[in-house]
């Protein structure tokens, strides 16, 4: 914890994401060092690797699989801890590789609209002002469409970020049909010559078929301006949720055609491991991982550096 | 899941049926089963591995009554333990202090405390008739003070004036100024989102709490948080110290399991859940209901309360006294409609139903949501005074002619007319033993019709019977749903839409014992 403060400065992405998993690297790691120091590997060991990994939710099913690859053709052999993470950052990363890929802007769609969803107080509308200072940085031309109009100031929080940005900020008034909205902002987009629209909705639980109609009338809305229109659903997951994230993750993918996810708080969480569970179900690109509260901390999902953070290794550089 | 638990233990306990009692090695199974159970709905593993411990010791040698299965009795074994964690009924907010009483509200980003706080503030304003002045803490986010005046405004409490620059402890001390000055029974004290990690913040936090030294001290709390929620709660009572939990997105369809780990972990008790996106949508905590979830047994209590709270009465008992008669017109099903409607639509009323959980998604995609009611409505509403009175004057002309007024085809109108002559025979057919102790007492009387509310008793009785107590018409249903879903067996009268509660004659055979136990059976 005393190393706080360095994490405030410039440094490379592997440090800034291995601070903000500093946790799940501890706790992990820490556990696993705990179970094997000086141990022969036998069914109790395995069930003890199991139950650390159940602790960083990967879920029972991915924790079982793990730990029996843990396991396989090691009994009764002496293990290091240090074995034991990198078969653990092993399995792991084998689960993530192919999920993890960026989110690939395509130039030839103008504006390429990105849709954003997700359950309430996942962190979408700070999402959006951290991909809008991304894409900024890029050199894009980034519009903001104030699509949550159920929560109260989330427009206002919206048009603070656009602010910050320098991306303008398509609104109508709290309670005004999203739908509506994203349409009226496409077209504005389309008039302005913008590279990418990003549309922030209003959060909703999975569970509420009202509401994910309502999503999907976005979705139709959007197509009437343009039809290949939203280029990318990206779902947005707090990493703090457990095992509702896969029925999460099925819903959205259902009614709004998810394509890609960003999982979020990964900074404060000892966990993040529901990501391996989700990426076994559901093989959907895994996008970004926000791991602080900067505007910059939004990083691209990397497979190897987090399954090397999760499994309590240092990196090698 | 509670169906899935209970076939799972059904499987390996089975055999065990005529022997008596419990062996080790049989509950050594059951455990494992029960383990994976709770994993599966986030409780902390460390708290899953004490509650098996619990719950081990005691169904070991504990005798299985004869009416149930062995794999029943354990779930009941493990559905009390969990009451018994969870902890203590009616644990509400204390308010008990010289005023203004100060509330503050902590909690990770994004857990919903600023919600929480404005539907808390309208509660205690409303409810117990309290002066409430909300200030809003959080300097982080942007426009989250605006988002706590918004809400200020819609639900008429009042917020402290925002004066830039402050930090935190600062607001806090000047809103209990203010409210001091104002004559304010309470502040509630919103707190930024922090991580658990960020010492600065949490530190922030401890300071706001030594300046504010407030009466309660809430952790706002996502009810589908994962593992994670041992560290969250422990965390915040080290550092700052609770007095209570909020449980916020009850509404959602995860297990909660997250709540036995906060209450296990902290010692303190849920005061308060969150039920939905609106500023009422706040309930009092009951450890049975997040108990049933957690092995996925649904919300019986709540449907029965829910149900209680929103139907007239008086309507109701009126209705009651027609279905008696047999004199059940298309105005009295149009009444019960309406009260479906207001008791939160057909997927409100699915979810708090046993082991519907699941198929809800389906019945979702089926459409068979609020519209079907509102077209049933508006079917009737198209109607003449004359026609609603005696359906039978309903010819081919007529039914064009409201066909027309609804915007429906007119076999919905048929469809309609159906149900209600089903729902009208069975009534009539009832009415002459629909005294008090008549099997359709405890419906009658959870509905309303009987008057007054039902006692516990009665929604013991009626958890078991309710399942069974789901309408004919859901033979509608999607083709997939399972055969043996209680309720939606061959034997109760097919047809029509489903009319929800408005068909309770659809309580048809004996219910396959979907809850289990016969509730109210010890062991």
């Amino acid at each position: 914890m005393n190393d706080s403060t360095q994490t405030q400065g410039k440094q490379g992405w592997w440090r800034r994401l291995s601070a903000g998993l500093r946790r799940t690297s501890a706790s992990l790691g820490g556990a696993v060092a705990d179970l094997v120091t000086k141990r022969k590997l036998d069914g109790a060991m395995v069930e003890d690797i199991e139950e650390v990994l159940l602790r960083a939710d990967l879920g029972v099913d991915v924790a079982a699989r793990i730990a029996a690859a843990v396991a396989r053709g090691r009994y009764d052999k002496a293990i290091s801890a240090d074995e034991v993470k990198a078969v653990v950052a092993a399995e792991v990363e084998t689960a993530l590789a192919p999920v993890a890929a960026p989110l690939a802007i395509d130039a030839g769609r103008k504006p390429f609209v990105i849709l954003v969803v997700g359950v309430n107080g996942s962190g979408k509308t700070t999402t959006i002002g951290k991909l809008s200072a991304k894409f900024r940085a890029e050199g894009r031309a980034v519009m903001l469409a104030a699509g949550d109009t159920f929560r109260a100031a989330a427009i206002e929080q919206l048009k603070i970020w656009g602010a910050r940005t320098h991306a303008p900020v398509v609104a109508r008034e709290h309670g005004a049909d999203a739908a509506g909205l994203a349409f009226d902002a496409l077209a504005a987009a389309k008039e302005a010559g913008t590279d990418v629209l990003l549309i922030d909705t209003a959060g909703r639980l999975q569970n509420k078929a009202e509401l994910m109609g309502e999503l999907e009338k976005v979705t139709r809305v959007i197509r009437k301006v343009d039809a290949s229109a939203p280029h990318a659903v990206l779902l947005v997951l707090d990493a703090t949720v457990g095992q509702n994230a896969l029925a999460q993750v099925e819903a959205f993918r259902k009614t709004a055609g998810v394509t890609g996810l960003a999982m979020t708080k990964l900074d404060g969480t000892a966990r993040g491991g529901i990501l391996v569970a989700i990426a076994a179900k559901f093989g959907l690109p895994v996008h970004f991982i926000g791991v602080g509260e900067g505007i910059d901390d939004l990083a691209p999902f990397a497979a190897r550096d987090f399954a090397r953070a999760i499994a309590g290794l240092d990196d090698e550089a | 899941m509670f169906d899935t638990l209970s076939e799972r233990l059904g499987g390996i306990l089975d055999r065990l049926t005529g022997r008596g009692a419990l062996s080790e090695a049989d509950v050594d199974a059951a455990m494992r089963e029960i383990r994976r159970a709770l994993l599966e709905a986030d409780v902390a593993l460390d708290v899953v591995r004490d509650f098996t411990a619990r719950v081990r010791e005691q169904a070991i040698g504990a005798t299985v009554v004869k009416s149930v299965t062995p794999g029943q009795m354990v779930v009941k074994i493990v559905h009390d333990e969990l009451i018994a964690t969870l902890g203590a009924d009616g644990q509400g907010i204390d308010l008990n202090a010289p005023p203004p009483v100060a509330i503050m509200m902590v909690g990770l980003q994004g857990s919903g405390k600023t919600t929480t706080t404005a539907k808390l503030a309208r509660r205690l304003a409303t409810r117990d008739k309290r002066k409430v002045l909300m200030a809003s803490l959080d300097v982080r986010r942007p426009a989250a003070m605006e988002q706590l005046a918004v809400l200020g405004r819609d639900i008429a409490v009042d917020t402290l004036p925002v004066v830039a620059g402050q930090t935190p402890p600062q607001i806090a001390a000047r809103a209990l100024e203010a409210a001091r000055l104002g004559g304010y029974d309470i502040v509630l004290l919103d707190t930024a989102g922090r991580t658990t990690l960020d010492d600065e913040m949490m530190a922030e936090a401890a300071e706001v709490k030594r300046t504010a030294n407030p009466h309660e001290v809430l952790l706002v709390a996502d009810s589908l948080t994962g593992q994670d929620a041992v560290n969250l709660a422990r965390a915040f009572d080290t550092r700052v110290g609770l007095t209570g939990i909020v449980l916020t997105r009850v509404d959602g369809d995860g297990r909660g399991g997250a709540a036995l780990s906060m209450r296990a972990v902290t010692g303190k008790p849920i005061k308060l859940i969150g039920t939905g996106e609106k500023t009422d949508a706040l309930e009092d905590f009951h450890p049975s209901r997040i108990a049933g979830r957690i092995l996925g047994m649904g919300d019986v209590v709540s449907l029965v309360e829910k149900a209680a709270a929103t139907i007239d009465a008086e309507k109701a008992a009126r209705v009651a006294e027609r279905m008696r008669k047999g004199a059940f017109d298309l105005s009295d099903l149009r009444e019960q409609l309406t009260q479906m409607q207001k008791l939160g639509g057909l997927g409100g009323l699915m979810g708090m139903m046993p082991g519907v959980a699941k198929i809800k998604n389906q019945i979702a995609s089926a459409n068979l949501d609020d519209k079907l009611l509102k077209r049933q409505v508006a079917i009737i509403d198209s109607m003449t005074r004359g026609e609603r009175k005696n359906p039978d004057i309903l010819k081919a002309s007529r039914k064009k002619r409201i066909a027309g007024g609804a915007g429906v085809k007119v076999e919905e109108i048929n469809k309609l007319l159906k149900m209600h002559r089903t729902m009208a025979d069975m009534m009539k057919a009832m009415g002459g033993k629909a005294g008090k102790r008549g099997p359709m007492a405890g419906l009658a009387n959870m509905m309303g019709f009987g008057g007054g509310m039902p006692s516990p008793e009665d929604m013991a009785k009626l958890a078991e019977k309710m399942p069974g107590g789901l309408p004919g018409g859901m033979a509608n249903l999607p083709k997939d749903l399972p055969k043996n879903f209680p309720g939606l067996g061959g034997e109760t009268p097919g047809g029509g839409l489903p009319p929800g509660f408005p068909g309770l004659p659809g309580l048809g055979g004996k219910p396959p014992l979907p809850f289990g136990l016969p509730p109210g059976k010890k062991k």
